[in-house]
């Protein structure tokens, strides 16, 4: 993640927050979307932004770290949330999957 | 075909009665694939028990219903069986409405096409959804680039394809950037 993201409050993070006092069953859930070769940049920037209520250029930073790197974590949080928004994603066409953030 | 703009609030583009023709036979035909895939569970008995619509578990054995149709988790196979189960008749729907809004948006006969935020965004994915298809039959690996088959042959019916797919883009990318632009 670059620095533009430190500065805001995200639905999105790397870091540990959260992880010492969770058991591991508690662990929150991430969505990760995929590269893959027919979405449009701009399409996947749009899907980041309406659905996923990023400002645009978080929106641009988490497609473009799908283009280069090959996957991005768009979403944090508990396990419902987490499937509702991969279940979004997917009928909007993008390649998204579920982990939990251990 | 002209492509999307954005004009006080509205996206408009103008499809000829052979594109128009072809635009909804193609959406006619993502639909029938997902049909099919979404009325392989009816006579599942805990829908009939709970009303709730239930998918099958596994994935789709055609790799481009496959596309449309993701796992829910890279590695876990049982979550991924149980979440596709729950959660595929959504997804399912959400592609059948977007598609629906099209075909009815579309006029049949060519002519200009005037949608709203909300029909717009329907757009988007029912395209989407015809170039995911597409993405997979011609085997596409990257935008730039014909793949092989149909670079082989350019009067093949690889190429015409590939020619499609291409105009479909188009179409896409015009109509997000309307849109974009208007965010």
């Amino acid at each position: 993640m670059t620095s533009a993201a430190s500065a805001m409050t995200l639905p999105v993070s790397d870091s540990e927050v959260g992880s010492l006092s969770d058991t591991a069953e508690n662990a929150p859930w991430v969505v990760i979307v995929w590269n893959d070769p027919v979405n449009l940049m701009s399409y996947v920037t749009y899907v980041f932004q309406t659905l996923l209520g990023h400002p645009r250029p978080v929106a641009e930073r988490l497609m473009l770290d799908v283009h280069h790197k090959g996957r991005a974590t768009v979403a944090h949080g508990p396990r419902d949330s987490m499937e509702s928004i991969v279940t979004q994603l997917h009928g909007a066409g993008l390649w998204a999957t579920m982990a939990q953030d251990r | 075909m002209r492509p999307f703009r954005s004009r006080l609030g509205r996206f408009t583009a103008a499809f000829d009665p052979a594109e128009a023709t072809l635009l909804a036979d193609l959406v006619d035909q993502v639909r029938t694939l997902l049909a099919q895939r979404g009325g392989g569970a009816e006579d599942d008995p805990l829908a009939g028990l709970t009303g709730m619509a239930v998918g099958p578990s596994t994935p789709p054995g055609d790799p481009a219903v496959a596309r449309l149709l993701p796992a829910f988790h890279r590695d876990d196979e049982g979550l991924a069986a149980g979440l596709r189960m729950l959660r595929e008749p959504e997804v399912i729907a959400a592609k059948d409405d977007a598609a629906v809004t099209l075909l009815d948006t579309l006029p049949r006969g060519g002519g200009t096409v005037r949608l709203t935020e909300q029909t717009a965004r329907s757009w988007l994915v029912a395209l989407n959804d015809v170039r995911l298809v597409f993405g997979v039959r011609l085997n596409i690996t990257d935008d730039a680039t014909p793949p092989a088959a149909a670079a082989a042959d350019p009067r093949g019916p690889e190429y015409a394809m590939y020619l499609t797919y291409r105009w479909l883009s188009t179409i896409q990318e015009s109509l997000v950037q309307a849109m974009l632009g208007d965010a």
